[in-house]
């Protein structure tokens, strides 16, 4: 071959014709396909394709459970650049990262960093993926997947890594609960302060449980299915978490017998939906979901507007909402719900991500007033 | 509250290092926001040649100095309610506090709008700043003073190691020394003791990272951040002299929102309303931080923010000064969401500075802690190879990219690493080449290893493709890859073919190679929300990391291309802003559609808001082709946006690109010299004698036919780079070796240097070479200063009638034979109505602005419909029904270049300029001086008035000073040739001399109020001679003339006139 020759003229060949670079592609249920390069692991999978605009933050993103069974598309092109910190773990919990693994199915981005910079790193992206044998795609254009989901909506989609067997099928994870999935398995506690809270684990990020342990919570972290209401507490805190919503029913059932004995309850993503589920409303599937750091968000009935991160694909229909409910937080850009409140009680419940982590903290101050509900 | 009718706005004045284009962009944006809600507008601006000051823009427009005593009698007059402080830069910024402070905000109760005054003292005073932000315990920059080494280990250890300790009182570094221990402390800070009683220690930061953020906040508390900015250079550079990016590229999701969270902390403490923004230096090592400064107003930072997101920052900045909610405005991209927001971006945006160091004399090329830099760029594109090479072409001083430069020699590699310059981007190139790895330049330099291993791999490239011999031979993905990553067919033609050949035609090989090969960019937009929502953006550019165009091309032959000015650098600037905006202006306002193509950050050209479809994106050949090729314009013009474009005629044309107005051909033969030269011979035009370099000898037969001095320079260059003018043979074999290097391609011209003669500028549009409209200028300094260094009167006031008849005559004769169609400029000087044409331009020329805001006819409109075939509408107006003056005056940023010789010569050396209006002569020089930071003098004013000649010229002058009290001093030669004309001067001695009364020390002790100091030539000797009269002069801050007819004009005028005679009338007023 040609190529060979030129190898042994430059060294540097090797490092940059496309020799030692596996294509993969992208090819979405409508059948669009991209071609790009393989980083991470090498295996094909399948999965629903999303896109989130973050700038920054992917060593949270991935490990955030509720991409779980999501191929992950990043519209900021450049990815990798800071590595990956180390796992250590503080609390216990990993310091870094916002649960114990990579959840996300597949990751796809513009131009990867081969080389990383940063003080905290300790290994690269494609390291860490390969590590979880996670498969990533670069090289595609990022910003038409992203209008293609924009236009018809999120769809399914397989990452095929070349010399590997294309998936035979495309994979629905909303058809399989994935909250089981990515739920612990039995009841884990953290910090030892004077409130117990309750935490519903229905794939929470770890920052949920740092906010609270930081404001001298005890955290009892429960299975999504497990009847908290039997615990002793003076909180519960309703996680994020992956999917449809509607697959949580067992949850959905002891938040309504939590409601009943009237201690505060405060719901975050996936929480706020459950809450919402237990005040009698609806949900439905948004066509391309929220995925940024940059939702702006306004307090219902005041002139405070918060710039949000978020992650969900789910909305809460507030027009089926119980009388006694309202909503508290209105989506600025398309009017979505973004939180609920009881008109009397201490219950709310917010879509965005008061913890962040990744994204802006401007709303971290709800931990504040659900701590101070739990002291009352 | 009461309700806001009126409101003024300051603006920024003339363009100066650190104050330029942004704040016409930011001005223009506050003004249109206004304008939207009903509200009257009122600018004081003496800056004429920007956009702000055009029609339709604000309601009322002074051409006034922005400083307190005619802000106030503006304010006097117009009686605003409101006052807008934070859209003019330091300038508007100063004026408005020393407004507040001397009451006569209160006074005529007008309301600051957006950020109050308090908050700005805040953040200007650097004690009260550090102890704002004490209180919410923001860590900022400290030093603590100390008198022991006992001292100065306590804080050290306070402060923490690395520290660095500097002796107080003391010039140029000496006892200053960074220590990484107490031991290292210990023998250093004994040591500076004995250069100081006193030494100051502060935690050193080098090698820090600098980050900046741009915050809004809105009167309900509501805050956001629209962007954050790395710079590549790590802290000690001042982050005007940085190569920037946004986003930032090696901050954790962690530090980005540590970062954020603090900014809104101090945005909120501070009380800023509207747009702050936050500069931090960042630990490499850990999240430690300082904060470096907070602006409380628009900046050069929060355009480049602008630009860089698509967030219209000043608009949004006014609005919220009015009280509106962050959340009650729209996003004015997408059309749909709100202006509550942080932009999302897909690409990344790299700028770069532009320097002019090579433009003075005597300056240090270091960079380091003050700017220096004349204008920026800032390149889009989707990873940061292809930003930063799109960037370095931008620039336009000569480079293709990161590599396939020519060689800069490779001496004191290590010393320029660590001492950076302003080639250091290319040091490191040339690194690279000698071996060195990421690690070395790393330690050199401090720069994030992220940026070297990106630079590096484009090194790496570039050795590969030298694998090659034929384009045809580069596998497709390599190619393809080579693009990705930003390089030019340019680039790839030289890697390949080598440096010997003719790369302009490899290079079009190479173009149609890849462009059979499918390998073509695609066009994206900006839309803040990457792709997120549905945006009707027309802000785009061009890139080779996608496969899909995001927008459709009509191709309907209702589009006209225009080309930009690209970067602002001395000799092209704000003034082809103005004309690229106004010919987009006009082919909209006749329903064609505008396709702007231009890549300044600085400018209302690239403000999405002016045309049909803004390409971000470079003026190469190359690019312009991609985009012709893809919207199929009817035409391109070239002739609005100075230099760049203009080069670009000929290479168009060869490529059949429709260019309007001039044909290239003729473009062409007015840019060869030798072409236009047979031309003026033809039609029997006078020229300066001049002649081609081809060897000594030639240029010494030469001399000796027609004497010293003579002009040497390089042809097709713009503002007279490597020009300069020799008055002996030993200068004109000195300077000849320097003058050679700068172009291979285009020999050295030798020009007959014509003493004493005037200069005159004519500025004009013509069809098919009938000239339609014309204005005549003339420059108060004789011919050899440059003509954008000149102080330029229009009308001309003092032409003989005969002169101007003739100069008519001659710009007829031209436009026939160059068969102009469109705009035009002439140089040209006169010295007995004998006339001699310096140059003509078959473009707008920098006068084009100034001329059509005095005569109130828009030379560029007309010029516009011309090359499109439309019949313009030519008032029947004559500069002589005018019944007042417009003089344009140039503004000089000497103070910031240390150590520059501020002498005028054929090199221009002013970095922008003003243009007032007055009712004759004396009042708008008075007013334009003023304007460009002159102050009347209050006693004393000091001379030394040069050769005989210009002593004898500017006698009656000092007459006039001397009847009107002033106190003059005088240096001996001066002083002796004052005593016998009756002039009592009191002696000065030179610097250089021990002797009392020394110059210097009246200087220092600010016992003069104006300089006057005339160099006899501009030979070495006689310059360098008194430079420290004139350097000094600029260091403390005293008004300094060089120029004999310019201190003339300036002392009559405000001999003749008294400040208070100075008329405050508005743009409307004078009729």
């Amino acid at each position: 071959m040609m190529c060979n020759i030129i190898l042994i003229l430059h060294p540097y060949f090797i490092l940059f014709t496309q020799m030692n670079k596996k294509k993969a592609h992208l090819i979405l249920e409508d059948d669009t396909a991209f071609q790009g390069f393989s980083f991470g692991s090498s295996t094909s999978v399948s999965g629903e394709v999303v896109f989130n605009t973050a700038m920054t933050g992917y060593p949270e993103s991935l490990t955030d459970p509720s991409y779980r069974g999501q191929i992950l598309v990043l519209t900021y092109p450049l990815i990798g650049n800071y590595g990956v910190p180390p796992m250590t773990t503080e609390g216990g919990l990993p310091r870094f990262f916002e649960s114990d693994k990579i959840h996300i199915k597949a990751l796809v981005a513009s131009d990867y960093s081969f080389e990383y910079s940063h003080w905290n790193a300790v290994k690269s992206l494609d390291e860490w993926l390969r590590e979880f044998d996670i498969p990533a795609i670069y090289g595609v254009d990022t910003r038409q997947i992203t209008k293609i989901i924009r236009e018809r909506g999120v769809m399914l989609g397989k990452v095929v890594i070349e010399g590997n067997d294309e998936p035979k099928e495309f994979d629905d994870p909303n058809k399989k609960n994935l909250v089981a999935e990515v739920s612990c398995k039995e009841i884990e506690n953290y910090g030892n302060g004077d409130i117990k809270i309750i935490l519903v684990d229905c794939g929470c990020k770890y920052n949920i449980i740092r906010c609270l342990v930081n404001r001298g919570a005890t955290v009892i972290r429960t299975p999504w299915d497990y009847d908290f209401t039997k615990l002793d507490y003076d909180g519960i805190m309703l996680s994020n978490g992956p999917g449809d919503p509607a697959m949580c029913g067992a949850t959905v059932a002891h938040i309504k017998k939590a409601i009943a004995t009237g201690k505060p309850i405060f719901g975050i993503c996936l929480g706020n939906q459950l809450l919402s589920l237990a005040a009698g409303a609806t949900t439905y599937k948004l066509k391309y979901g929220h995925r940024s750091h940059n939702q702006p968000v306004l307090e219902v009935g005041t002139n405070h507007a918060v710039i949000t991160s978020q992650n969900h694909g789910y909305a809460v229909d507030t027009a089926t909402l119980d009388k006694e409910w309202e909503s508290c937080f209105v989506n600025l850009n398309d009017g979505t719900n973004e939180g609920i409140r009881h008109k009397f009680q201490p219950f709310f419940s917010v879509q965005f991500h008061p913890e962040a982590s990744s994204g802006p903290n401007d709303t971290e101050y709800l931990f504040d007033k659900f701590i101070a509900l739990c002291k009352r | 509250m009461q309700e806001i009718k009126k409101v003024l706005l300051l603006g920024s004045g003339a363009l100066k290092i650190g104050e330029a284009g942004e704040f016409d962009y930011s001005g223009s944006q506050a003004l249109k926001a206004l304008k939207e809600e009903g509200i009257c507008t009122v600018l004081i601006n003496p800056n004429i040649a920007t956009i702000q000051t055009s029609e339709n823009i604000a309601d009322k427009v002074y051409f006034l100095p922005v400083t307190p005593d005619f802000v106030e009698q503006v304010i006097d007059k117009e009686r605003p309610e409101g006052i807008l402080l934070a859209f003019g830069g330091q300038t508007a910024l100063n004026c408005g506090v020393k407004l507040y402070q001397s009451g006569v905000l209160e006074k005529y109760n007008v309301r600051v709008l957006g950020t109050p005054v308090q908050a700005i003292i805040d953040t200007e005073d650097r004690k009260k700043f550090v102890g704002k932000l004490d209180e919410i315990a923001v860590k900022t920059i400290k030093s603590e003073a100390v008198t022991t080494v006992e001292d100065a280990k306590r804080v050290a250890k306070e402060l923490g190691y690395p520290i660095i300790i500097r002796a107080a009182y003391t010039l140029g570094g000496l006892g200053s020394g960074f220590c990484d221990n107490e031991a290292e402390l210990d023998g250093l800070a004994a040591k500076a003791f004995t250069y100081s009683p006193q030494i100051l220690v502060e935690k050193s930061l080098k090698g820090w990272k600098e980050v900046e953020y741009e915050v809004v906040r809105d009167q309900y508390d509501n805050c956001i951040t629209v962007c954050n900015m790395e710079n590549f250079d790590p802290l000690g550079i001042h982050t005007g002299e940085s190569i920037v990016v946004a986003p930032s590229q090696t901050l954790t999701n962690s530090e980005y929102h540590k970062l954020r969270r603090l900014a809104i902390k101090i945005i909120r403490h501070i009380g800023i309303i509207g747009e702050c923004n936050v500069q931090y230096a960042l630990d490499p090592a850990s999240e430690d931080y300082r904060v470096i400064e907070v602006n409380a107003r628009l900046s050069r930072s929060s355009a480049l923010a602008s630009k860089a997101t698509g967030y219209p920052l000043a608009f949004v900045a006014a609005k919220l000064g009015l009280g509106y909610g962050l959340y009650e405005l729209k996003n004015t991209v997408t059309q749909a969401t709100t202006a509550c927001f942080e932009p999302a971006l897909d690409y990344v945006v790299c700028k770069i500075p532009r320097w002019d160091l090579g433009k003075f004399k005597g300056v240090s090329r270091e960079l380091g802690s003050s700017m220096k830099s004349v204008g920026e760029v800032m390149a889009i594109g989707r990873n940061f190879e292809e930003a930063i090479q799109k960037g370095l072409r931008m620039i336009g001083q000569g480079m293709h990219g990161f590599v396939a430069n020519k060689d800069l020699g490779a001496d004191n590699i290590d010393e320029q690493l660590s001492n950076p310059t302003d080639k250091r981007i290319f040091v490191i190139a040339n690194a690279f080449h000698k071996g060195y790895n990421v690690d070395t330049i790393h330690s050199l330099t401090k720069i994030d290893k992220w940026f070297l291993h990106k630079l590096d791999g484009l090194y790496r490239l570039d050795q590969t493709l030298k694998g090659f011999n034929k384009v045809e031979d580069i596998p497709l993905d390599l190619l393809r890859e080579a693009k990705q990553k930003g390089f030019s067919d340019f680039q790839i033609a030289r890697i390949i073919y080598g440096e010997n050949i003719d790369v302009n035609a490899r290079m079009d090989l190479v173009r149609t190679y890849r462009k059979a090969q499918g390998i073509v960019p695609v066009v994206k937009q900006i839309d803040t929300l990457a792709a997120e929502y549905p945006a009707m953006t027309n802000y785009l550019y061009l890139t080779y990391n996608g496969t899909v165009h995001d927008v459709d091309f009509a191709c309907d032959n209702q589009s006209v291309a225009v080309l930009g000015s690209g970067a602002y650098r001395i000799g092209s600037s704000v003034e082809f802003d103005w004309c690229s905006v106004n010919a987009v202006n006009t082919l909209r306002q006749n329903g064609l559609k505008a396709i702007m193509i231009n890549y300044n950050p600085e400018t209302v050209s690239t403000d999405y808001d002016m045309c049909d479809r803004l390409y971000f994106d470079e003026l190469t050949l190359e690019r312009v082709l991609d985009i012709t090729d893809l919207e199929q314009p009817r035409g391109v013009i070239v002739s609005v946006g100075g230099q760049i474009p203009n080069n670009l005629a000929t290479r168009l044309d060869s490529h059949h690109i429709p260019i309007l107005g001039t044909s290239a051909d003729n473009i062409d033969k007015a840019e060869d010299r030798h072409r236009f030269s047979q031309m003026c011979d033809d039609l029997g035009i006078d020229q300066p004698r001049w002649k081609e370099l081809t060897s000594l000898d030639d240029i010494y037969d030469f001399a000796d036919k027609v004497g010293f001095p003579l002009l040497i320079r390089p042809s097709y260059v713009l503002s007279g780079a490597a020009m300069n003018v020799v008055s002996n043979r030993d200068e004109l074999e000195g300077f000849l070796t320097l003058a050679t290097n700068v172009s291979k391609q285009h020999p050295v011209v030798v020009t007959e240097f014509i003493e004493n003669a005037k200069e005159i500028e004519m500025d004009a549009v013509a069809r098919d070479g009938e000239v339609l409209i014309y204005a005549i200028s003339e420059h108060v300094e004789f011919a050899g200063v440059h003509s954008g260094d000149a102080t330029m009167v229009f009308p001309a006031q003092k032409l003989y009638v005969e002169t101007m008849r003739r100069i008519k005559k001659i710009a007829r004769q031209v436009a026939k034979g160059l068969n102009i169609t469109g705009p035009f400029n002439m140089q040209l000087m006169a010295k007995n109505n004998d006339i001699k044409v310096i140059e003509c331009n078959l473009r707008a020329s920098r006068s084009f602005p100034f001329v059509s805001k005095v005569l109130k006819v828009n030379f560029i409109d007309i010029a516009t419909k011309v090359m499109l075939g439309l019949e313009p509408d030519i008032p029947h107006k004559s500069a002589f029904d005018l019944d007042y003056v417009g003089i344009k005056a140039p503004q000089f940023s000497f103070s910031r270049l240390q150590k520059a010789d501020p002498i005028l010569g054929v090199e221009m050396a002013s970095t922008g300029e003003v243009g007032c209006i007055g009712e004759d002569f004396d009042e708008a020089i008075l007013k334009a001086m003023l304007s460009v930071g002159y102050t009347i003098p209050q006693k004393s004013v000091l001379l030394s008035t040069g050769d005989s000649r210009s002593k004898a010229d500017m006698l009656p002058t000092v007459k006039i000073l001397q009847k009107k009290g002033y106190k003059i001093y005088a240096t001996r030669g001066t002083a002796d040739f004052l005593a016998p004309n009756g002039i009592n001067a009191t002696v000065l001695h030179w610097p250089d001399s021990d002797q009392k009364p020394n110059t210097l020390d009246y200087i220092k002790e600010r016992k003069i109020d104006l300089v006057v100091n005339i160099p006899k030539n501009l030979s070495k000797t006689e310059l360098s001679n008194d430079y420290t009269i004139r350097r000094s002069a600029i260091d403390f801050n005293i008004p300094l003339i060089t120029n004999a007819r310019l201190a003339s004009a300036f002392i009559n005028a405000f001999c003749r006139i008294e400040r208070s005679e100075i008329s405050i009338k508005s743009r409307e007023e004078y009729r």
